[in-house]
């Protein structure tokens, strides 16, 4: 049943070009919304087995040999990241529903988002590293598809590209770092990889697996420096923005963390680098995100800064013995899908109500959209993290403040609560920016009136602000059925979770809330005076920056490289080619100690031979001087001929008879080409090209030797000739033994020999021959 | 007589590179010319020069010189004969058409 569930999106995605089809006069988004809802449904019917404890397992065999099987399991921390995608996957397709019009190319819209729900859900219920692996993936191409959906713009086609380059950059990292894991433990389920953890924890590679893996989960939850692509994926339809890029995909690195915190739990090593790496980027996302003036522009960076935020509460449970971060983080994950989608849904209200989403162009939409404002007021306070008990953003802020204040470990981490504070601060000036520019203040300078925006598009802000304000109010109602199985989950203890509004005034936390809150409010009332400061920083070193230069320049840096020695001369690829050849030669001969000679069983050297020998290496060596063609031609015969004579001395009769025949004809050859050939003029050659083909013609040349007389020297076996020397009358009928060879006993290499000929006849008779016609004409 | 033919041979390769390291066509084919008789006096040497009579049966004679490599060669002198003369109609071809024989000149277009 469980795998069925998981491949309902898949399978229903697979028909919808069927319905888009079939009955185009209904908006294609109300069949969709069947598929999250069921689903929804579905994982809300596990929630008291979830109370007791229980898990659910199920598995369907896909590749058995390789141990890779498509094992589910639904526990607390599986049921919390179900319950966000189906449910905010159903109000995003209601919502996408009025959003979209239906001239858009909606088959193409919902297929995508089925995929990646379908994607997420196997990401998240994955037991098995490989098909978790798959699955994430899945996210990273459907996310790639969902950002580039309006792919007639250029903006689009880069946010998309940047996103897949980063995602799967960091995928392939966990590609790694799963492979070792399974090397060491021996296993690919992440049960049995938690209950082994000691294995990678003592293995040699534990820090290359850990930073693998943190590569994996950085890039896919944009930590910083990674969080370049998620402000350009805001080029998307702002209903994917509200689903990907606020409750579901970017929290699937923080779920990744969550899911093994087992394994590494304890090691100082990965709470420092989470904690360290989250609380970075909770500051600079915060302080980046006051700096922009598009609405999703400020709602991307602040989900940096949301999500390093949560990685940071990771970071703190791992290495230091703080229950409360856990309990923090899995509340505030579920805190911000609440308020971060609200708040995605209400920017696309207003864009499309105005026409714009630059808040310098936005003000006084409270007396046109009233309801909506009202929407926005929970969204933003509860991510200001506000004071006030129906804001569950101020509740896991609080937490979060808890958590940051690290007991007895190093002085340097009086900084953590300080960069928390910092970074609140922001958050704060943000949310409130984010809040009042648009719907206070002076009268809008819009194209258009706008005005309230239709029903149909407030009710999925609507449900998930009257959650933000239920768990504000209440927030120990989830605290059983979902809170405490998710940490028991990640951390393997049952807590005892009673989340309270006040601590008293002798609580810390509540003192940097007030902090934050006071200072917030006087930046955010003078923001005029100190915002210009933003303009001291160049743009030039932002990540964004750094991503272009290495994107660019890795097209650049490859060119170079090719056209370095792709440069189109012969010569040039024939050095590289001989040299590449000398150099490996040369190498084993030293190594193998591979040179010997042997004076054994040499023929005496003959007078007549030597001469004809030196003749040989002489007039190969003139031609290399020889002005004149003619005369080239001539001494290449005097070599030719010489080497017919050294198979007369050496008993090779019809070598001498076919030497001699071919010699001339090659010589005639050249000849007849003669009129037609070049005249050989003299070619200036500068002086190092010159010493370059001296030293490769003359260590090629040396090498040949040494290895001619090394394997000289090394006969291991005697020759098979006397086999055929035997058989040549008795076999092959005939007294003269290289011709029975030659059309006997290896038959088939004459052959082809023949065929060489012919090929060569036929090859040279067509380019003499075949012309195209205007050039026979010219 | 086999090491004083392995450099034999081995200056014939350092002529022949030389020569294919040329810029004119004309020289590159007299160095593949070269090489090929290098080549094959290589193959001749290693099969052990001068031991016996050349390899047709008589009666009496017992030592022949090893056939094998002889007719290995055969087949590489009419080989490297084709594509000589092949190469040759293709340089004879080249020349007609772009009026240069320097190969530093002939390096195709961007596109190709």
């Amino acid at each position: 049943m469980l795998h069925l569930v998981i491949f309902i999106p898949f399978l229903f995605a697979l028909i919808i070009p069927l319905l888009r089809t079939k009955l185009s006069n209904i908006h294609l988004g109300w069949f969709v919304l069947a598929v999250p809802v069921l689903l929804f449904t579905y994982f809300i019917s596990f929630l008291e087995k979830m109370i007791q404890g229980e898990k659910i397992h199920s598995t369907l065999n896909w590749i058995p040999s390789l141990d890779i099987n498509f094992v589910f399991v639904i526990d607390g921390l599986s049921m919390l990241f179900s319950l966000l995608i189906t449910g905010i996957g159903s109000l995003v397709v209601l919502y996408s529903i009025f959003y979209l019009n239906k001239k858009e190319n909606l088959g193409h819209f919902y297929f995508y988002l089925l995929l990646f729900m379908g994607a997420m859900l196997g990401v998240v219920l994955s037991d098995n590293i490989f098909v978790l692996y798959m699955f994430w993936e899945f996210t990273s191409i459907s996310s790639f598809l969902l950002i580039g959906f309006w792919f007639h713009r250029e903006k689009s086609r880069y946010g998309a590209l940047k996103s897949m380059l980063i995602t799967v950059f960091g995928g392939l990292a966990l590609f790694a770092s799963f492979l070792l894991m399974s090397i060491t433990t021996g296993s690919t389920s992440i049960r049995e990889i938690i209950l082994n953890s000691e294995a990678i924890i003592n293995s040699n590679y534990f820090v290359l697996i850990l930073i693998l893996f943190l590569l994996g989960a950085f890039t896919k939850s944009a930590q910083f420096p990674f969080h370049t692509w998620l402000p350009d994926a805001m080029e998307a339809p702002t209903p994917v923005s509200a689903y990907l890029h606020s409750a579901t995909m970017v929290k699937a690195g923080i779920y990744l963390v969550a899911r093994f915190f087992l394994v590494f739990q304890g090691e100082q090593l990965f709470a420092i680098i989470v904690s360290v790496f989250g609380i970075v980027t909770l500051a600079w996302g915060s302080f980046m995100a006051v700096r922009q003036t598009d609405l999703k522009g400020i709602l991307a960076f602040s989900t940096i800064s949301q999500l390093g935020m949560i990685m940071a509460m990771l970071g703190f449970g791992a290495g230091y013995e703080n229950k409360v971060a856990i309990v923090a983080a899995v509340f505030h994950i579920f805190n911000h899908a609440t308020f971060k989608g609200s708040l995605f849904m209400v920017a696309g209200i207003i864009d499309h109500e105005t026409g714009t989403r630059d808040i310098r162009r936005l003000g006084g939409l409270y007396t046109f959209m009233p309801i909506t404002a009202t929407l926005a007021f929970f969204g933003t306070f509860s991510m200001a993290g506000f004071p006030l008990p129906v804001f569950n953003g101020f509740l896991s802020k609080e937490m979060f403040f808890k958590a940051a204040i690290l007991d007895n470990v190093l002085d340097i981490s009086i900084l953590i609560p300080i960069l928390a504070v910092i970074g609140s601060i922001f958050t704060f000036v943000y949310s409130m920016i984010l809040f009042f520019k648009p719907f206070t203040g002076k009268e809008n300078m819009l194209d258009r009136q706008p005005h309230e925006a239709p029903i149909g598009l407030l009710v999925s802000p609507a449900i998930l602000v009257s959650f933000i304000i239920i768990i504000g109010l209440l927030p120990n109602i989830i605290s059983e059925p979902i809170l405490a199985p998710a940490v028991s989950a990640i951390n393997g203890e049952i807590p005892l979770i009673n989340i309270h509004f006040w601590h008293g005034f002798t609580n810390i936390p509540i003192w940097m809330s007030f902090t934050v809150v006071v200072i917030g409010t006087l930046l955010f009332r003078y923001r005029d005076k100190w915002t210009p400061f933003y303009n001291v920083f160049p743009g030039r070193w932002s990540a964004a920056n750094v991503y272009d230069y290495l994107v660019n320049n890795t097209f650049t840096f490859a060119k170079s490289v090719t056209s370095f020695f792709m440069t189109g001369s012969i010569r040039n690829y024939l050095s590289i080619i001989l040299g590449f050849l000398i150099g490996t030669l040369a190498v084993t001969i030293y190594i193998t100690d591979g040179f010997a000679v042997s004076y054994d069983d040499l023929a005496p050297i003959t007078w007549p031979v030597a001469f004809t020998g030196i003749t040989m290496v002489f007039a190969s060596i003139a031609t290399i001087f020889m002005k004149n063609r003619i005369a080239a031609i001539l001494v290449l015969g005097v070599v030719g001929y010489g080497l017919s004579i050294l198979f007369v001395f050496f008993k090779a009769p019809d070598l001498a008879l076919t030497q001699l025949i071919i010699e001339t004809v090659t010589v005639a050859l050249f000849l007849l080409c003669f009129y037609h050939l070049p005249d050989l003029t003299k070619t200036k050659e500068s002086l190092s090209r010159k010493t370059l083909n001296i030293v490769i013609s003359l260590s090629a040349g040396f090498i040949v030797t040494i290895i001619a007389i090394a394997s000289h020297s090394f006969k291991k076996f005697d020759a098979i000739s006397e086999y055929f020397i035997e058989t040549s009358v008795s076999l092959g009928g005939g007294h003269n033994i290289v011709n029975v060879i030659l059309v006997d006993m290896r038959g088939l290499d004459t052959l082809f020999e023949i065929t060489v000929l012919g090929i060569a006849a036929l090859a040279i008779i067509s380019m003499i021959k075949l012309r195209k016609k205007e050039e026979v004409d010219s | 007589m086999e090491i004083f033919m392995s450099i034999v041979s081995g200056c014939l390769v350092a002529a022949g590179v030389y020569l294919l390291l040329q810029r004119q066509i004309l020289k590159i084919i007299i160095g593949t010319a070269i090489l090929s008789h290098a080549a094959h006096l290589l193959i001749l040497t290693m099969g052990k020069l001068d031991r016996g009579a050349p390899p047709i049966i008589k009666d009496g004679i017992t030592k022949y010189a090893d056939p094998l490599p002889q007719a290995l060669i055969l087949t590489s002198i009419v080989i490297s004969f084709g594509v000589t003369s092949y190469l040759l109609v293709l340089a004879y071809r080249t020349y007609n058409e772009n009026r240069t024989d320097n190969m530093e000149q002939l390096r195709g277009t961007d596109n190709e």
